[in-house]
């Protein structure tokens, strides 16, 4: 199966920036009702408008392997980028998983986020793989940044 | 019943074959494996050509019109109650067709907040107030859990809960404690759609009734795998889904007391359910009419009847020797594999048609994809039980339920796919069975 790819194995047994980290400038708890996965996601944002950058992304990722591997991403990705690029970036995510496998995604723009590609022909799994995401936009907009140029401003994730 | 066997494998072949789905393949051609009958069961020709027949030849508003076909449709209707009363051991007019089991356990949870507020004489046992106690269990399915938890907050009254014990029955050393002359009533499952646990019923409804509570059973995961007969049981309400006993979804159904039925307010209310109407107030239907307002789920109910008509033919002791054979079978696999934590009772104890349970170290979504790769289907997640997932300390568990068309196959086919989960997640086998 083209589920599994090394990279997510990799990613979710061993994942990248985990744990909770101080500073932070906002912090959230996304869970996915249907099978109970949750990630608590802090982000630090410095600088402010157009210049605004994401110092850091932490997490406490608690669910099955795309969940966790995905989180894992994220803050691969988005870790010491400009705002306006990882919201990018969340773009792109989601655009691959919501495509039904028609896009593969751009290594140049997502990274190690070509791995969830396959992902994409599961749309039960669609959700688990952007927990992560959905949680650090609705971060970011928590922090005060301004994510209305995304069409992200209302993530699917619930938030509680 | 010692003379019960499990189905022949002659037997067995003749079952698949009138369930046109499991002629189908999934993912890539692979044969399909179903083992989520817990969750939704298949449906056998005979329900659907009944449903199908209900439109072709009598379809109509049911209890309307003065047309043949109004009167015909009325029949089918209520000759589908007697037929599905008469499978739990009920007579006709204390079965209510509902759209699903949820509906039916919302029913009687809003009949006791509905009683508070109404004009006119009221019955004692459905009124609750701030003092007053409800008693769940924490082995409940979210239905059997959510309307009574919400039902206190309108009231003001308590929601307590029986805890699980290690072996996945009851803890009824609690009982003494939590059943009390406060509680009106002692809401539980038959049989857990996690756990398999068969619950003690007429022990617990006598308890219950010693100290005066009703008793609201969630029969959903005993009606298709077990004999239940409402005359023997001792609750005071049962409650289960036709589309888990192989009948069309949309259609579910409440058993209470005629008694309790006749004092109890209606819950949804309109048409269909009136007796008087003008434009000040209304008087209502004497029950099951009360309790289904609006144009009933005729065709749905009669696919219900064809259902049961085709259990009992087959036999419902039958069906329970046989799935009994599987789960232990499965049971007896599962324990070869250390890696494998099985939740709920050991092998040995009556269970329902279903078996839960952990891979340690890979979640339960990553178990069942790499089944369902197999064409194997199964639940994966918390059930609908979130709070006994927490008590078992898993956030999640891969459920495997069976049906009336599983075999020893089937179970080989699920212990042949989970044994791939070690190689793709990295788990280390033969440090599990050292350790």
């Amino acid at each position: 199966m083209d589920l599994y790819q090394e990279l997510i194995l990799d990613h979710s047994k061993r994942p990248h920036h985990a744990g909770l980290r101080e500073p932070f400038d906002a912090e959230v708890h996304h869970i996915n009702p249907t099978c109970g996965d949750e990630v608590t996601l802090r982000v630090d944002v410095s600088g402010e408008g157009a210049d605004a950058v994401v110092t850091d992304v932490s997490y406490d990722a608690r669910g099955c392997s795309i969940s966790v591997a995905s989180s894992s991403v994220l803050a691969e990705e988005v870790i010491g980028r400009p705002v306006t690029e990882a919201l990018g970036t969340f773009e792109a995510m989601r655009t691959m998983l919501t495509s039904k496998g028609a896009v593969s995604g751009d290594e140049e723009v997502i990274g190690d986020g070509v791995a969830f590609a396959g992902v994409a022909k599961y749309p039960a799994r669609v959700k688990c793989a952007l927990l992560g995401w959905t949680a650090f936009t609705d971060a970011l907009a928590r922090a005060g940044v301004d994510i209305s140029t995304t069409s992200s401003a209302s993530p699917q994730g619930v938030s509680s | 019943m010692p003379d019960v066997q499990p189905f022949t494998d002659r037997e067995l072949a003749a079952l698949r074959g009138e369930f046109p789905i499991l002629a189908r393949s999934v993912r890539d051609g692979r044969p399909l494996v179903y083992l989520d009958s817990g969750a939704t069961s298949h449906k056998p020709t005979a329900v659907l050509d009944a449903e199908r027949a209900f439109y072709e030849q009598h379809n109509a508003a049911v209890h309307r019109g003065a047309h043949q076909l109004a009167e015909e449709a009325t029949d089918e209707f209520e000759s589908a109650r007697a037929t599905v009363a008469g499978f739990v051991g009920a007579p006709a007019d204390e079965v209510v067709f509902t759209k699903n089991a949820t509906e039916a356990l919302n029913l009687v949870a809003y009949a006791f907040s509905n009683a508070a507020p109404t004009d006119g004489p009221k019955d004692e046992r459905f009124v609750l107030a701030p003092g007053d106690e409800v008693l769940v269990t924490e082995m409940e399915h979210h239905a059997n859990l959510v309307p009574w938890q919400e039902l206190c907050r309108r009231t003001g009254a308590t929601l307590r809960w029986v805890p699980v014990a290690g072996d996945g029955s009851l803890d009824l050393s609690t009982l003494p404690d939590l059943l009390t002359e406060r509680t009106k009533v002692f809401a539980f499952t038959h049989v857990s759609n996690v756990l398999g646990t068969v619950n003690p019923v007429t022990e617990l409804a006598q308890r219950a009734h010693a100290v005066g509570a009703l008793v609201v059973v969630d029969a959903c995961q005993s009606v298709p795998h077990l004999s239940v007969d409402v005359s023997t049981l001792g609750a005071d309400f049962i409650a289960f889904s036709g589309h888990k006993v192989y009948g069309p979804m949309g259609v579910g159904v409440l058993w209470g007391r005629a008694e309790l039925l006749e004092v109890m307010p209606p819950f949804l209310t309109g048409g269909s359910m009136i007796e008087l109407v003008t434009m000040e107030r209304s008087t209502y239907a004497p029950a099951p009419q009360k309790f289904e307002a609006g144009v009933p789920n005729a065709a749905q109910a009669v696919g219900l009847a064809a259902a049961v008509r085709w259990v009992e033919a087959i036999g419902i002791d039958r069906i329970h020797a046989h799935e009994a054979a599987l789960v232990d079978a499965l049971l007896a696999g599962l324990a070869e594999r250390p890696w494998v934590r099985v939740v709920g009772p050991p092998r040995g104890v009556d269970r329902g048609g279903a078996v839960a349970f952990v891979v340690d170290g890979v979640h339960a979504h990553d178990v069942g994809q790499v089944l369902d790769d197999a064409g194997v289907a199964v639940r994966v997640g918390h059930h609908c039980a979130w709070p006994l997932h927490r008590v078992l300390d898993a956030a999640a568990t891969t459920r495997a339920s069976f049906g009336v068309h599983n075999g020893l196959d089937d179970v080989q086919s699920l212990l042949d796919a989970l044994d791939r989960v070690p190689a793709i997640f990295g788990i280390d086998v033969d440090e599990r069975r050292a350790g």
